[in-house]
C-alpha cells in the first residue's frame, strides 16, 4: 500500500507526461473499441440478413457414393484380392423424397424451423414489362419459423399472401423494375405455361442479388407451375444456435444422404473479406497501442533517470529492490487502469455517435445508418492489449530501477 | 521483520569496523579506496570522521551504512557481523537499525515534510496514526511543527536538512550516519544540528558517526579520526 501511495504522489506530480501516456492509451483504446465495433456490426448485421433469408443450413442435391474396384490377378489368372473404395459422390439434383427428409429432421431438436422450398425459373410479366426471375414455392407457416421474410415485408403483409393462394411476395427491386404496387395482377410465364398471379406483399432483404431476382409464391401454386408433383425441393433451416451449423451439416450430410450447405460454407467470402477487415482494422489500431507503449516506455525510463537518488534515498532508509519495482509497476498500473477506464467511456461514446451517423447501404444487407455491434469483448481485448504494452514498458524500467545501487548514486551525486 | 526476528538480529553496543578494505573498478584499473580501516563508535557518542576530500570516509559511511560491500575486513554492529549479509537483511537492518543524513537534505520533492519523515516508519508496518504522531514528536522537537504538511521542496535548506534529520532518526535507530550533514549549512544552522545530533545521542544511547570536513565540529565530538589515503591516522 505504502509503495501504491508513493506511485500515486509521483504520477501527479508530473502531470505532462503521464498525461500523454494517459492519452495514448484512452485514443488506443477507444480506437480499437470503436474499429471493432463498426467491422463486427456490419459483419453480424450481414449474418442476421443472411440467416433471415436464406436460413443456418439448405438441404439440396441428394448425393450416392460411387466406389471402385482394385484386383490383383496372378499370372494362372486366379484373383489374388479383390476390394471396393469409395471414390466420390454422384450428385442428384434436389431432394427426391422431401417427406420422408422432413420426418427423418424431426429428430433434431436444435432446429428452430424446417421450410420446404421448390425452386425454379420463370418470367414474370406486368403486362408493359417482362424479368426474369427465381420463383420460391414455399408453404408460408413454415417458412416464416426459418426466415425472416415477415420482417422483410415492406410493403403489403403476411396475411394478404396467406389468404390468397394465387398471392405473390415480390422482391423490392422487381417491384420497382416492373412498376408494380400491392393488389397488381402479374403473369408468370414458364415451366407447364401461364399463370396469374396477385401482389400481396413486397419484401426487402437487403441483398441486392435476391431482392432483384426472388419472388416467393405458394408451394402447391408452385409445384402445379413447375409440374413437379413432389421431388426437386429444397429444405431451408434455422437452428438455435448459427454458429454450431457447419457440425450439424456435417451430422445431417451424413445421416440423410443429401447436399447440406451450412450458412458459413455458403457466404465464406464474404465472411472471409469481414474477417480481413477487422484483422486489419485491429492491427492498425493495434500498433496506436504500440506507439503508446513505446512513449509510456519513454515516460519512465526517464523518469527513473529523474528519480535515482530518491531510490537511493528509499533504498537507504529500508525500501527493497522489489519495492522499488513494485512502485514503478504501480504507477504503470494507475495510468493502465485510468487509460482503459476512460477509453472505454469513450469507446462507448464514440460507438453510440457513429451509430448516429446516416448511411445508406443496399447490396448485400439493408441499412440506413452505421451498424455497430456493442460487445463487452472488444473492450476486454483492448484492454488485454493495453496491458501487455504497458506491462511491458514499465517493467523494463522497473527492473532497472530496481538494479541501481544507493551507494554509487548518493557517491555521483555529491 | 517481526519481532522475534528484530529481537534475534538486535544489535547491541557499538559499531565497529575492522580493517576494512574497499576499491573500485575503475576504466584504467582498480582504484584502492580504503586500505585497512579500523574504528568504533559507541552508544551515547558522536564519533567523527574527519579528512580531505578523496580520502574514503564517505566511502567508510556507506559500507558501514550496509549500502555498499567491503573487498575485505568486517563491520559489527554490537555483536553482530554485518558485512556479508544478503540484500534482504540488509535492507532490513537499513531499516530498523540505521538512519542516514546526508549533505544535501535528499528529501522527496513530492511529499511533504511530516510524509518524508513517516517513510521508514511505514516501511516498517507501523500504523498511519502512530507514525503522524511519532513524525509530530520529531517536528516539534526540531521546531518544524508548523512546517509539517509543507512541499519538501518549499522548505528552506536548514529546515530541510533538520527534516532529513528528523526522517533518520523516525525509526529510532541504534546508528545514524550523517556525511557531511551541515556541509551546506551556515555556521549558527551547523552548530544547531551538531547540538541536536548530540542530544539525541545523549537522550537515546545512539550511536553518530558523523563525516565532517568541519574540524570545529569534529573537536566537539567524543571520539574522533583521521582519515588520509584511506587510512585512519589519528
Amino acid at each position: 500500500m505504502l509503495c501504491f501511495k508513493l506511485a500515486w504522489r509521483f504520477v501527479i506530480a508530473r502531470k505532462r507526461p503521464m498525461f500523454l501516456s494517459l492519452a495514448g492509451i484512452v485514443f488506443g483504446v477507444s480506437f480499437f473499441v470503436v474499429t471493432q465495433a463498426q467491422t463486427s456490426g456490419f459483419e453480424k448485421f450481414f449474418i442476421q440478413t443472411i440467416l433471415g433469408t436464406n436460413g443456418a443450413l439448405r438441404i439440396s442435391d441428394r448425393f450416392q457414393d460411387t466406389y471402385g474396384t482394385v484386383e490383383q490377378v496372378d499370372d494362372d489368372g486366379d484373383t489374388r484380392f479383390l476390394f471396393h473404395s469409395r471414390e466420390g459422390s454422384l450428385y442428384h439434383e434436389g431432394v427426391d423424397q422431401p417427406s420422408l427428409i422432413r420426418d427423418a429432421l424431426d429428430d433434431y431438436p436444435e432446429l428452430l424451423g424446417v421450410s420446404e422450398i421448390i425452386e425454379g425459373s420463370a418470367v414474370l410479366d406486368s403486362g408493359f414489362r417482362r424479368k426474369s426471375i427465381v420463383l420460391n414455392g414455399i408453404r408460408w407457416e413454415d417458412h416464416l419459423q426459418s426466415s425472416d421474410l415477415n420482417n422483410q415485408i415492406i410493403q403489403g403483409t403476411m396475411n394478404n399472401f396467406s389468404s390468397d393462394q394465387m398471392g405473390v411476395i415480390l422482391g423490392s427491386r422487381i417491384s420497382q423494375r416492373l412498376g408494380l404496387k400491392i393488389g397488381d395482377r402479374v403473369s408468370l410465364v414458364g415451366g407447364t405455361g401461364n399463370l396469374h398471379l396477385r401482389v400481396s406483399a413486397i419484401f426487402e432483404s437487403g441483398v441486392s442479388q435476391i431482392d432483384k431476382n426472388r419472388i416467393y409464391i405458394h408451394l402447391i401454386t408452385a409445384r402445379s407451375f413447375l409440374g413437379s408433383s413432389s421431388g426437386g425441393s429444397v429444405f431451408q433451416i434455422a437452428i438455435n444456435e448459427p454458429e454450431h451449423a457447419p457440425g450439424l451439416a456435417v451430422q445431417l450430410q451424413s445421416s440423410l444422404n443429401h447436399r447440406v450447405v451450412s450458412w458459413q460454407e455458403r457466404e465464406r467470402v464474404w465472411l472471409d473479406v469481414f474477417k480481413a477487415l477487422r484483422f486489419s482494422s485491429a492491427i492498425t489500431v493495434s500498433c496506436i497501442l504500440l506507439l503508446s507503449g513505446l512513449g509510456m516506455f519513454n515516460v519512465f525510463a526517464i523518469l527513473v533517470i529523474e528519480k535515482t537518488r530518491d531510490i537511493a534515498i528509499l533504498r537507504s532508509i529500508g525500501f527493497s529492490r522489489m519495492d522499488i519495482s513494485a512502485i514503478f509497476l504501480w504507477q504503470g498500473t494507475i495510468v493502465l487502469v485510468a487509460g482503459i477506464t476512460i477509453g472505454s467511456l469513450f469507446a462507448a461514446s464514440g460507438t453510440y455517435l457513429i451509430s448516429m451517423i446516416p448511411l445508406r447501404i443496399r447490396g448485400i444487407f439493408s441499412t440506413d445508418s452505421f451498424v455497430v455491434n456493442w460487445d463487452l469483448n472488444h473492450y476486454l481485448w483492448a484492454s488485454c492489449i493495453a496491458f501487455v504494452f504497458v506491462a511491458v514498458a514499465t517493467w523494463i524500467p522497473a527492473r532497472r530501477a530496481a538494479r541501481i545501487e544507493p551507494a554509487k548514486i548518493i557517491r555521483e551525486t555529491l | 521483520m517481526d519481532c522475534s526476528q528484530k529481537n534475534k538480529m538486535m544489535p547491541n553496543g557499538s559499531m565497529r569496523v575492522e580493517n576494512l578494505f574497499h576499491s573500485f573498478s575503475e576504466a584504467n584499473g582498480n582504484v584502492k579506496v580504503l586500505n585497512g580501516v579500523s574504528l568504533e563508535a559507541k552508544p551515547g557518542e558522536i564519533t567523527s570522521i574527519a579528512g580531505p576530500s578523496g580520502c574514503g570516509k564517505s566511502t567508510l559511511l556507506y559500507l558501514m551504512g550496509l549500502l555498499d560491500r567491503p573487498d575485505s575486513g568486517k563491520v559489527f554492529m554490537g555483536d553482530l557481523e554485518v558485512q556479508n549479509f544478503e540484500d534482504d537483511e540488509r535492507t532490513k537492518a537499513r531499516n530498523h537499525f540505521i538512519g542516514f543524513v546526508f549533505q544535501f537534505h535528499f528529501l522527496i520533492k513530492e511529499l511533504t515534510a511530516i510524509e518524508n519523515i513517516r517513510l521508514p516508519l511505514l516501511k516498517q508496518g507501523k500504523d498511519e496514526y502512530s507514525a503522524n504522531q511519532k513524525s509530530n514528536e520529531l517536528l516539534s522537537e526540531l521546531g518544524l511543527e508548523s512546517k509539517a504538511q509543507r512541499p519538501a521542496y518549499k522548505l528552506s535548506g536548514g529546515e530541510q536538512q533538520r527534516v532529513a534529520i528528523a526522517r533518520a532518526l523516525a525509526n529510532s535507530p541504534k546508528y545514524l550516519l550523517a556525511d557531511e550533514p551541515t556541509g551546506n549549512l551556515d555556521s549558527s544552522n551547523s552548530e544547531g544540528v551538531f547540538e541536536l545530533l548530540d542530544r539525541m545521542a545523549k537522550q537515546t544511547g545512539l550511536s553518530v558517526i558523523l563525516v565532517t570536513h568541519n574540524e570545529k565540529l569534529a573537536d566537539l565530538s567524543h571520539r574522533k579520526y583521521w582519515m588520509e589515503d584511506g587510512r585512519i591516522v589519528i
